[in-house]
């Protein structure tokens, strides 16, 4: 390495958020370069799945916090470095623009969609250059955001997580993804979830009026109904009756396929479950409770027979009740729930049977229902290594040779690693520049508080967020908030719009502001009364910043989130972050799931596809790597080429 | 590849890997055998990942003592081993790899790969070699191609911001993944002899400038003058020199080779520069994780990445096929 390289890297203080899979890399690189003070975010402790490509970890480190053994594990090789670890979380108050001012550049390595856009801003704010990366599978990418001489991590819309049509998920599932997600988030989160959760399991019935039972009761477990009896009854409430009821409804299957109705005497005539004898004593403290021994299932690669599906579903639900009847009520599906991932399998795999879908495999369920990003360590430490080389020529002031990089699959004019020229800023971008966006939404039936979570928090990524109508503030978010003023907030929540004591209607402006994040917005508000429902499910329409937000993009989910782990996670890597799959059919944007140029938010996850620069053929998209099903290919659009100036131009 | 399934504890370790390539692909994994010969920063690279992806076997030979001044780029030396003289490179890397992935088999094996008989490499399913003079390349590539079972060879050099990795898995049949499907794809790679012994006019236009400046290097390092050593001012000239010789003997123009990429990795000595070494040490894992699962589009047969402009390119050089 040169001088001038040492020099620079030597005096710089840089801070990592991520210290997974790309952070691992990341801080080794950066230690074996010379770099002798990095401070390094992450709120995540070390899992077992880690433990494949985050090579500084150990498994007797599971539990601990990543950042600090990641820390350990790099002095032991690189001692008298100063390597300071946060195990927190980056939106957290404490990361302040303050804060950020004292590192030379901050570099990323994020696995969600919330955590980048939070650190960008702090980015822009503090003036501090950022490096930005994911990867998936064997693609990866970095990119280069210097305020005023590049685009900033925002200048491209980022789109939002895939979503499904309510009636999809609820009424005409026709791929497994959409059997997952029903499973998932309305099954599972109706029988062991938060009972105040709006659900719609239950499918309404046109006429309705004919059913005598109250739907809601049908899941409560009656005190002399024991655990066998009551899967049985369950089962074929969801699974027979219900089905039932939609073929009822001629109109829906007009142009698509019946699905069948399955109970359980036809799947399992036996009257009870075979259990192997020492059913009991399976269940060790160490071992997770599980029906696969006891089944006789060994490998989760297979995929069960819809009798082996049906026994898992029972006994699932069995154990359930019998060994974790406390956690009923309050779980949320968790893809490291043993017991959660088999029961929404068989769950998924029987509605499957039922429309006459393929039934999949555990491991295969798990992946889509957990959003698991597809990871590898080689792609993790080629990425690393390129954002140390972007980062020493920030350091050496270097802007001009700074390139955007791509990891491919696939070459693409003999190229595996392709360097792209920096973008120009966006000037409609409202995140670096001053741009008034404009709000299409019904004043008089839209409540405050789905403006501040479906605009405010899922579109615009604020965190904290101050509501002002001119010179009055109409909601805050915040710890210091007085109680008298907390109370007034929350009751502006629940008023529409035109009924606020400062009153919005059409052409009033609002600002929004998020003071940690440094980020003010004007948005213009006009009123509007008809939104077409399969695009605008929200009946709010957000534009004046990209075309692409007109629409589609009003898709949140955050909101009833109800089968995500935290989202805000300033993890590294692990694919937590709620989105590969849908989380929350409610909102669905109309677009289907092979449209959606991004999921947004998994883990080592490019934020968009490799951009080719291919001259003669500027649309070309590389789509080689799209052999799997389009439910968890995450693919990206290229950015419109012509729209966009590169900031200087190759050779 | 049936058989034996893949135990719960490899399952729950491999999970997100399993998800790129296969269950298929990490049970052949498990099955391989790997020798490295010649350890360095890249090397070291290489290891990590090919044990974290959880090969079968990793043998590693390198006799050198662990020496302070090699852990400047070292992240399997710990800053204890390199005061402790008289253990061995290999000696070194096997203790901490073994940690990295308890089940992988890391061993040593000691002394000159390049004295060994063919039979030693019956061993292998894959070997890899860096930092060899250009003769000891040429020699180990022929004893892995005159045995019978078909062993894959690879060279790799970082040479400060530039680097190259070399392949040869001389007849190879693979999956190739279509829209429609998976086809069984061909492939006959030349050996290193061969590769580079085509003429320099009989190659495209637009090889890459680096493949031209390694066989530069790799010639003035077999001559009389040895290894680069630190100071560029006395290696420079001879290096310009062997530019000359080759360019005039091969019908290139010297003016395709530019001075200033050849001062470059002349500077660099043979220092590596870390970023490069994890972005090769990435490249070859991945390749040799495709030529044992047999899937996946193999690089034929030079990968080129130079941290001056961020490329990594593949450049086939090979004799017209007969
Ligand atoms: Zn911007």
């Amino acid at each position: 390495m040169a001088d001038s390289h040492l020099q620079a890297v030597k005096g710089a203080k840089v801070l990592m958020v991520g210290a997974g899979g790309i952070g691992c890399e990341l801080l080794k690189t950066l230690a074996l370069s010379g770099f002798e003070d990095i401070h390094i975010i992450d709120m995540d402790t070390i899992e077992v799945s880690n433990l494949n490509r985050q090579f500084l970890f150990r498994q007797s480190h599971v539990g601990q916090s990543k950042a600090k053994v990641a820390r350990d594990a790099v002095l032991k090789f690189k001692p008298h470095i100063n390597i300071k670890p946060y195990h927190a979380n980056v939106k957290s108050p404490e990361f302040n623009v303050e804060f950020f001012k004292q590192f030379s550049v901050v570099l990323n390595g994020l696995d969600n969609l919330d955590a980048r856009r939070h650190v960008n801003r702090l980015c822009l704010a503090a003036q501090v250059p950022l490096v930005e990366s994911g990867t998936t599978g064997y693609l990866g990418q970095v990119t280069v955001h210097v305020k005023g001489k590049t685009e900033c991590y925002e200048c491209q819309p980022k789109p939002t997580p895939k979503s499904y049509p309510v009636c999809t998920i609820t009424s005409t599932p026709s791929k497994f993804v959409h059997c997952v997600v029903w499973a998932k988030d309305l099954l599972f989160a109706k029988l062991f979830g938060d009972k105040s959760q709006d659900n719609d399991l239950n499918i309404r019935p046109s006429d309705d009026g004919n059913t005598s039972k109250n739907p809601e009761d049908v899941f409560e477990r009656s005190s002399d109904e024991n655990a066998e009896k009551y899967g049985r009854r369950i089962h074929d409430h969801v699974f027979g009756y219900n089905i039932e009821l939609a073929l009822a409804n001629d109109e829906t299957w007009k142009n698509r396929k019946k699905p069948s109705p399955i109970y359980i005497k036809d799947v399992l005539p036996d009257k009870s479950l075979q259990r192997n004898g020492h059913l009991e004593n399976c269940t060790s403290e160490d071992m997770p409770i599980s029906t696969m021994p006891t089944l006789g299932l060994k490998n989760p690669q297979d995929i069960w027979s819809l009798a082996e599906n049906a026994e898992v579903f029972l006994e699932s639900l069995r154990l359930f009740i019998e060994k974790r009847d406390k956690d009923i009520g309050n779980l949320i599906f968790d893809k490291d729930d043993q017991l959660a991932v088999e029961f929404v399998t068989a769950a998924a795999n029987i509605r499957a049977s039922s429309f006459g879908i393929p039934m999949h495999s555990l491991f295969e369920a798990k992946g889509i229902a957990g959003n698991i990003v597809h990871a590898v360590a080689t792609t993790n430490a080629i990425i690393a290594g390129l954002i140390v080389i972007e980062a020493i020529k920030i350091l050496q002031c270097d802007f001009h040779n700074c390139r955007m990089s791509y990891c491919l699959e696939h070459p693409s004019r003999k190229m595996l690693l392709m360097p792209v020229e920096p973008f120009e800023a966006n000037k409609s971008c409202y995140v670096c520049s001053e741009q008034t966006l404009l709000l299409e939404i019904n004043t008089w039936t839209t409540k405050l508080r789905d403006f501040v979570e479906k605009i405010i928090r899922n579109i615009l990524g604020m965190n904290l967020p101050i509501v002002m109508h001119g010179a009055n503030l109409i909601y805050e978010d915040g710890d210091d908030i007085e109680e008298d003023i907390a109370t007034n907030y929350a009751r502006n929540l629940d008023k529409v719009l035109a009924e606020l004591p400062s009153q919005v209607t059409n052409g009033t402006v609002l600002t929004v502001e998020d003071l940690q994040q440094e980020l003010t917005c004007n948005i213009n508000i006009k009123h509007r009364e008809e939104f077409d429902e399969e695009k605008h499910p929200d009946g709010m329409v957000l534009s004046g910043w990209s075309g692409h937000l007109n629409d589609n993009k009003v898709a949140s989910n955050k909101e009833n989130d109800i089968s995500s782990a935290p989202s805000a996670a300033a993890d590294a890597e692990n694919p937590d972050g709620p989105d590969v799959v849908p989380e929350k059919p409610h909102s669905g944007s109309k677009r289907k799931i092979s449209e959606v140029e991004e999921s947004s938010d998994n883990s080592e996850n490019p934020s968009s596809k490799p951009n080719l620069p291919d001259r003669e053929n500027p649309h070309q998209v590389d789509d080689s790597n799209s052999g799997d099903d389009d439910d968890v290919v995450m693919l990206v659009a290229l950015p419109e080429a012509g729209k966009k100036k590169r900031v200087q131009t190759a050779d | 590849m049936d058989g034996e399934e893949l135990t719960a504890q490899q399952t729950a370790l491999y999970d997100r890997q399993i998800r790129v390539w296969g269950v298929d692909a990490q049970k052949r994994l498990s099955k391989a055998n790997v020798l490295v010969s010649g350890l360095n920063g890249t090397v070291a690279e290489f290891c990590k990942n090919i044990v974290l992806a959880g090969v079968g076997s990793l043998t590693l030979m390198d006799d050198r003592l662990v020496t302070e001044n090699a852990t400047h780029a070292n992240f399997l030396i710990t800053a204890e081993e390199s005061k402790l003289s008289g253990r061995s490179l290999a000696e070194v890397y096997c203790n901490s790899l073994r940690e990295f992935n308890p089940m992988v088999h890391v061993s040593v094996e000691k002394g000159d790969l390049h004295y060994f008989d063919g039979n030693f490499f019956d061993k292998f399913d894959i070997v890899i070699i860096s930092g060899y003079s250009l003769k000891v390349k040429k020699l180990i590539n022929s004893k892995c191609r005159e045995r019978q079972k078909r062993i894959a060879f690879y060279t790799v050099e970082c040479r400060g911001s530039c680097g190259e990795i070399f392949v040869d898995l001389q007849n190879y049949t693979y999956a190739q993944k279509k829209s429609d499907g998976t086809i069984e794809c061909h492939m006959e790679y030349p050996s290193l002899e061969d590769a580079i012994s085509i003429p320099w006019r009989d190659l495209p236009k637009k090889t890459t400038k680096t493949y031209f400046a390694m066989r530069v290097l790799e010639y003035f390092e077999s001559s009389q003058y040895g290894k680069l050593c630190q100071t560029s001012d006395f290696s420079l000239p001879h290096v310009l020199e062997s530019r000359k010789v080759l360019c005039d003997e091969q019908g290139l123009s010297e003016s395709h080779l530019p001075d200033a990429l050849l001062n470059r990795l002349v500077a660099a000595g043979a220092r590596e520069y870390p970023p490069v070494c994890a972005i090769l040490g990435g490249f070859l894992g991945q390749e040799v994780i495709k030529a044992i699962s047999g899937k996946g589009d193999p690089i034929k047969n030079f990968f080129y990445f130079d941290a001056a402009d961020g490329k990594g390119i593949i450049e086939d050089i090979s004799p017209p096929s007969k």
